[in-house]
């Protein structure tokens, strides 16, 4: 069963702004494929009367009052931002000059 | 800028069938951000409503607000439709510095809420039911400020700051199936659509819904298809349409420019588009070459939701009087027509004239001096209805001054001049202006002998029994009492002295 294909590792790369040579999507895609491989031995054990769960705590409705609680300051919500201006966060050019 | 090429509205209605979908954002009014106790109060210094949940900070756990939650269900409920059993939250990942986490919390394929509709009603009075296809929770993103371009764009900006206080105020997007059959109405669809869901969101008291604010907005998606085809044609996104009269318009460039194009035998290319205020017209944003990757999954941070029915049916028989419903029922207490009705509704005087009956004024004259005198001074001053200076308590009072006989409505209407001029409450102007009405004998008594005596002839025709002539004479009252006579009384004491019976 294929599990993942070079394209598609080529394609997370880029959604994950990560720039990879063709050496590392090969090592990357060999890598990815047995990980998923190994995960997918999991649905092989569960039966249809097991429902996929994306938290391991059977709990619901875990929810907290609308009570204002004290928020950072700003020198200190912004103390750890490599840039600053006008007490905000600078960031570099989100759009290239086109 | 170049021009866009436009067909007229009415050639373009006359080839095409326009299919719209309305995706509405409205920003929840709770005290606290979605998943972090962060204070969500506007105007507050830059960065000074954040915390490591919002903040995006490692080792931070988000939990979402109850009220959040509940506004939610109530707007799903309000909007028919049916409330998830379970359901989750869902990461969707993208590359923006307006979320700091790289990620919205949204909901994805398990909305809270689905498989609704909402009546609206035309101007006309037609209802068109628009229905819904989903409300889920979500939150709201970070502040851009762009530096270096011109006027403060994202293009050719230089670099951006930003402002986390917005990121992670609640938000409801409430999307709809798409709208087919609205034809020629199409745009005043959209609008009445998003006008109505204002005012559903404003009674159910989740949201002020005020799309000035930014607190409410729209997304008009569009396409055209040959009239009888049933595959839509390919539509574009107008992003953040923020008024109702923009909604409208919008929708109604975006059918005229679809029309250019696909006559002119071109193709429309999946894209979002800017709507421009200044002259209601939409330019390329960005183009969808590909359907976007949000790489959606669970949020593994957030338990699910699931809301007992009991709860679900609890804030189901707590739901307000919907707003389309409660304006029925009041334009039949009131007895007036439609178009009466139409109009109040129009000049945004309904919640005004409520206020004022609130204060103890009758319906009939707290309608009249509102769309009457105070619509006027809102025209003329180009403001909005509730910015004019007149408090409804102070309409009120106006008007039980007339109801005791104390002003008649020539007189309260100076009374209201002076409120609006900024002379203080009514009765100091009645005061400070001298505007009683006058119904004391011996003051009117000497005004009504020198209208007699200087009309012996209609006071003749008077004598003879021609009452109709009275008017002149009582006319001749007012005028030299400079309105303030009694009408009433001054009719009386006319007839008494030429010993006729009224």
């Amino acid at each position: 069963m294929p599990g993942i294909t070079r394209e598609e590792v080529a394609h997370l790369g880029r959604l994950a702004r990560l720039e990879l040579s063709g050496d590392e999507l090969d090592h990357f895609a060999g890598q990815l494929d047995d990980i998923i491989g190994s995960v997918a031995r999991v649905s092989e054990v569960a039966g249809e009367d097991v429902p996929p769960t994306s938290h391991p705590l059977p709990l619901t409705n875990v929810m907290r009052p609308d009570t204002v609680r004290p928020s950072l300051t700003p020198q200190q919500a912004l103390s750890g931002a490599p840039a600053q201006e006008q007490q905000r966060f600078k960031v570099p050019q989100i759009l290239g000059e086109d | 800028m170049t021009v866009t090429d436009l067909l007229s509205y009415e050639d373009a209605l006359a080839s095409y069938d326009p299919v719209m979908g309305l995706e509405v954002h409205v920003e929840l009014g709770t005290r606290t951000k979605m998943f972090c106790g962060c204070s969500t109060e506007l105007g507050a210094e830059p960065n000074s409503q954040t915390c490591p949940t919002c903040l995006g900070l490692p080792g931070s756990l988000p939990v979402v607000n109850a009220i959040g939650v509940e506004s939610a269900i109530k707007i799903g409920l309000a909007l028919n439709c049916e409330i998830a059993q379970w359901c989750r939250f869902a990461r969707k990942n993208y590359f923006y510095p307006d979320m700091p986490k790289n990620f919205q919390t949204s909901q994805y394929d398990e909305p809270i809420a689905f498989n609704g509709y909402l009546d609206v009603q035309l101007e006309d009075g037609e209802v068109f039911r628009v229905q819904i296809e989903r409300a889920h929770m979500e939150e709201d993103t970070g502040k851009s400020t762009h530096v270096g371009g011109a006027t403060g764009r994202i293009h050719g900006a230089s670099h951006s700051l930003l402002d986390y206080n917005r990121a992670g105020i609640p938000l409801i997007e409430i999307v709809t199936k798409p709208i087919e059959g609205a034809g020629v109405r199409a745009p005043e669809v959209a609008k009445a659509y998003v006008a109505e869901l204002r005012e559903l969101i404003k009674a159910l008291g989740v949201s002020e819904a005020r799309m000035e604010m930014g607190q409410m907005r729209c997304d008009v998606n569009l396409s055209l298809r040959p009239p009888g085809r049933e595959k839509f044609g390919t539509r574009s996104e107008t992003k953040n349409v923020n008024s109702l009269r923009s909604v409208e318009r919008a929708a109604r460039f975006e059918i005229q420019r679809h029309a250019a194009v696909l006559s002119s035998g071109g193709t429309i290319v999946q894209e979002t588009r800017h709507f421009h205020e200044e002259d209601g017209s939409t330019t390329s944003g960005r183009i969808k070459e590909e359907a976007e990757d949000y790489r959606y999954f669970p949020e593994p941070d957030l338990v699910p939701v699931a809301p007992a029915r009991e709860w679900v049916e609890e804030l189901r028989a707590g739901l307000p009087e919907l707003p389309r419903l409660r304006r029925k029922r009041l334009q039949e207490d009131w007895g007036i027509a439609d178009h009466e009705m139409q109009s109040v509704l129009n000049a945004g005087a309904l919640d005004l004239i409520l206020a004022t009956m609130a204060e103890g004024a009758d319906a009939a004259s707290a309608r009249k001096w509102w769309m009457g005198e105070l619509a006027r001074h809102a025209n003329e001053t180009g403001t909005e209805l509730a910015a004019v200076p007149i408090t409804p308590a102070q309409v009120a009072r106006v008007s039980a001054l007339v109801a005791a006989g104390d002003l008649n409505d020539k007189l309260a209407r100076q009374v209201i001049e002076g409120v609006l001029a900024g002379e203080g409450e009514p009765d100091q102007v009645v005061d400070a202006r001298g505007l009683k009405v006058v119904s004391d004998d011996s003051a009117l008594g000497a005004a009504v002998d020198d209208a007699i005596a200087a009309n012996a002839a209609i006071a003749n025709k008077i004598r003879g029994g021609n009452l109709a002539a009275a008017g002149a004479l009582i006319g001749a009252v007012m005028k030299a009492t400079r309105g303030q006579a009694d009408a009433k009384r001054v009719r009386e004491l006319v007839l008494e002295r030429l010993g006729v019976q009224g």
